[in-house]
């Protein structure tokens, strides 16, 4: 094989040589090639599927290879009522810091925007020390809508231990990744043959933490990170591992993920925080899929610390369209937005129902716009 | 479809489209007008008159590399420059916040009369109005500005044909990014400015050099991805983009990376797109590169035969994705 | 589900420090990083927060795990093709 160029110092940290993309794309191509029926693999990542979607990856992979964005977007799983209550504590007068993905989600009422609109004082902030920094500049109540699964938690944790104001609470609407691998994978109409792990929640977790789960259900596991490289040469090791029947965990993404993971952010995580059994929006019951609180923390805890009195506030909310939203069975793979009665009616990306059709990379959005991948210039 | 207002109607994507065509059109505009360009050409007496109108709402106010008040005449040029025209004369309305510190209007009114002077466009009649202190945000200025079209050919959206080219006069993003930056208590070391300035001496220059511009577009609210799905909706075609060409600041790259942000949909303010036919592409690009203003102009992307109407990019790793409508306003985001 | 971008440490003090990426320079936090950074060194930043230090062995060590899986991917391959080879003249009519 000739010897490709060595990549330009600028892409030396970005792993996105154009070269050695397409030498994997046809490393992909050759070893779908002599697969009759498709290959389904799943990833479980947002930042996954706007690293595919950014990029175009899509249009590089073999028409059988079957890449499924599972329920990986905080936007996505945060359930209807966590933004009820952050709502609700918006129309309290409370300050609400929320990150910009969740602004646009719709609640049983409104969302965020509209409460703004309406007058609420919500700030979108880039990161939870900014929540701090707007608590510590008035003495009004001030509460972190904290969402984001165990990589962004540990950040919440962080500030909760830096000893904050008494003025700032956080309203906790974190989820932990590996029950809900379980739950998909027990699914009986999952198709799925592979999993991407999401990088850098494992960076927190490691990589270890997925054996168990290759052992119960039989799938094979690849870390994968999200440059391009990262991600064709994870997709690269998972199909080889399925064709060959091999069951294990593969790290694809050495350099942030280790078998132990990163045991001081675990230490905060779990001095902070504890799993509890929860709804993730479309999908069902998940054991311990939620991030609550420990008692020890209730002082700093929004939904002990202030009374939500959701069901009075929800009386005469208009029938709720979510009950027909069938995000959850388009996050497990097993149907698609066509399959959906509101999808381009009562759901667009202007009038979102479920939260795929808010997040920019949500299913439902991507195929409201590009009407299903588009995967090239001759489509 | 919303009951209220909301922030990402005014994001110059999706939402604003919405609010134009369900509000704006029915109940102001001529059933006839069927394109909405930067500015109305006119026909008075035998005359094309350019004639067009902005406001201007930016927070912070001062940002590095100007203010809103260099922004607004700057703006207000270019909606004219774009549609073919040379720039006369400019208005300026203020609504004051009570309570504004003195000096801060008169250091925005003075940098309005420097653009002003350096562009050679004089600001010629004005209003002023003050507002219960809450009920603005320091200051809000509206232009309308007035120019004569001379240029033989129709500068429009919907005149791109398929073989047509896309040019670019420069890097794009810097203005959304500084002001979001000053704005978004994300420190960063400054060393990206807003890229506001006045293009009508280098539209000027472009249309010299070819009668075959279909048309120009000021790509500030929703960046190049709003302008270019305007022309392609609009001409009914495709545009093809490649990324590699597209030009762009390393450090206004970075903070994109880091807020998850697509730069194609960050605002600039002193950045325009162009159709060309083809055989004058070259021409026009000579042109362009030859002035301060057009240094980096770059050929990003052709125009193409598509039912669906849609722009396409090519990235820089050899994929192919959609450049869609920007829905609401940018926000930073962490997933 | 998280953004994280790679940077490189320019100063660190106390529990801060400031990281460039791109040209963009940037205050991070460093409670949740996995190891003590010095300036020099490249992390990975999620939400304003270091949240591993990334050796720099590991960047050369994934070029290399590319190169290495390129190879494998392509002798596989031309395994394939030398024995579709050898089948081909048995199947021609």
């Amino acid at each position: 094989m000739n010897r490709l160029r060595s990549p330009k110092p600028s892409e030396r940290l970005e792993f996105r040589d154009p070269e050695r993309v397409q030498a994997f794309r046809r490393a992909l191509e050759r070893l779908c090639a002599d697969h009759q029926e498709p290959i389904s693999v799943m990833h479980v990542c947002g930042t996954h599927e706007q690293s595919i979607a950014r990029f175009g990856l899509r249009s590089l992979l073999p028409p059988n290879l079957h890449v499924i964005m599972g329920p990986g977007c905080p936007v996505c799983v945060t359930d209807m009522p966590e933004v009820d209550e952050a709502v609700y504590l918006a129309e309290q007068g409370m300050i609400i810091a929320t990150f910009g993905d969740m602004f646009r989600v719709p609640g049983t009422l409104k969302s965020l925007a509209e409460a703004k609109a309406e007058g609420a004082d919500v700030r979108v902030i880039y990161s939870p020390w900014e929540a701090l920094q707007i608590a510590r500049e008035t003495d009004r109540e001030v509460v972190f809508f904290a969402t984001g699964f165990e990589t962004t938690a540990v950040a919440t944790a962080a500030v909760i231990l830096s000893g904050p104001p008494k003025n700032f609470s956080v309203l906790s609407a974190h989820k932990y990744i590996p029950p809900v691998m379980e739950i998909v994978a027990e699914m009986p109409q999952t198709r799925v043959q592979g999993f991407l792990a999401a990088g850098h929640a494992a960076t927190i977790t490691g990589w270890k933490i997925f054996e168990r789960f290759v052992e119960r259900h039989g799938i094979p596991v690849v870390v994968a990170g999200f440059e391009p490289l990262d991600i064709l040469g994870a997709l690269v090791q998972l199909v080889e591992l399925i064709r060959r029947g091999e069951k294990r965990v593969v790290n694809a993404y050495p350099r942030c993920v280790t078998p132990e993971g990163n045991r001081n952010a675990q230490r905060l995580l779990w001095e902070v925080f504890e799993t509890e059994s929860g709804v993730w929006r479309g999908i069902a019951y998940v054991p311990n899929g939620n991030l609550r609180l420990r008692r020890k923390y209730a002082w700093v805890d929004a939904r002990v610390r202030f009374e939500i009195r959701l069901s009075e506030w929800l009386r005469d909310a208009p029938p709720r369209l979510t009950q027909e939203c069938i995000c959850g069975n388009i996050m497990a793979g097993i149907a698609t937005p066509y399959d959906c009665r509101l999808f381009g009616k009562e759901c667009t990306p202007e009038t979102p129902v479920g939260a795929c059709m808010v997040s920019s990379e949500g299913a439902c959005r991507i195929w409201y716009e590009y009407g299903g991948h588009i995967t090239g210039p001759n489509m | 479809s919303y009951r209220t207002v909301l922030l990402g109607h005014g994001s110059g994507g999706r939402l604003m489209h919405e609010l134009i065509e369900k509000v704006f059109r029915p109940l102001l505009l001529p059933p006839e007008t069927r394109v909405l360009n930067d500015a109305a050409v006119l026909n008075v007496d035998g005359l094309r008159l350019a004639f067009t109108t902005d406001a201007f709402v930016v927070d912070p106010i001062v940002f590095p590399g100007g203010d809103i008040g260099r922004l607004a005449v700057n703006g207000t040029i270019n909606d004219l420059a774009v549609s073919g025209a040379h720039p006369l004369f400019l208005s300026a309305a203020f609504i004051l916040e009570e309570g504004l510190p003195m000096d801060t209007l008169c250091q925005i009114v003075d940098s309005m009369r420097q653009a002003a002077a350096e562009a050679g466009v004089p600001i010629v009649t004005g209003d002023t109005k003050v507002v219960n202190r809450g009920k603005a945000d320091k200051v809000f200025i509206t232009t309308t500005g007035i120019g004569i079209v001379e240029y033989e050919g129709t500068l429009s959206a919907d005149q791109a044909r398929p073989g047509d080219l896309v040019l670019l006069n420069g890097p794009i993003a810097a203005h959304g990014i500084t002001v979001m930056l000053a704005r978004e208590q994300i420190e960063f070391e400054q060393p990206v400015r807003s890229d506001t300035a006045p293009l009508h001496t280098l539209v000027a220059a472009m249309l010299r050099a070819s009668s075959r511009i279909r048309c120009m577009r000021d790509a500030t609210r929703g960046g190049l991805a709003s302008a270019l799905n305007e022309i392609a909706m609009n001409s009914r075609v495709g545009i093809h983009l490649d990324e590699d060409r597209i030009p762009i600041q390393d450090e206004v790259k970075g903070a994109c990376e880091i807020l998850g942000l697509d730069p194609l949909h960050v605002a600039n303010e002193g950045k325009l797109v162009a159709i060309v036919a083809r055989e004058d592409a070259e021409r026009v690009l000579e042109a362009m590169r030859a002035h301060p203003l057009g240094r980096e102009a770059a050929i990003i992307g052709e125009v193409v035969e598509d039912p669906r109407h849609l722009v396409l990019l090519r990235t820089r790793i050899g994929g192919f994705r959609v450049v869609s409508m920007l829905a609401g306003e940018q926000l930073p985001r962490i997933c | 589900m998280c953004l994280g971008v790679p940077g490189k440490v320019v100063e660190v003090n106390d529990m801060t420090a400031l990281v460039d990426f791109w040209g963009v320079r940037k205050p991070v936090m460093l409670h949740t990083v996995d190891e003590p950074v010095a300036p020099g060194d490249y992390v990975l930043v999620h939400v304003g927060f270091a949240i591993r230090r990334i050796p720099p062995e590991e960047v050369e060590e994934t070029l290399a795990f590319y190169e290495a899986l390129l190879r494998a991917a392509e002798e596989d391959l031309m395994a394939a093709e030398v024995q579709s080879e050898i089948r081909t003249p048995e199947e021609s009519p």
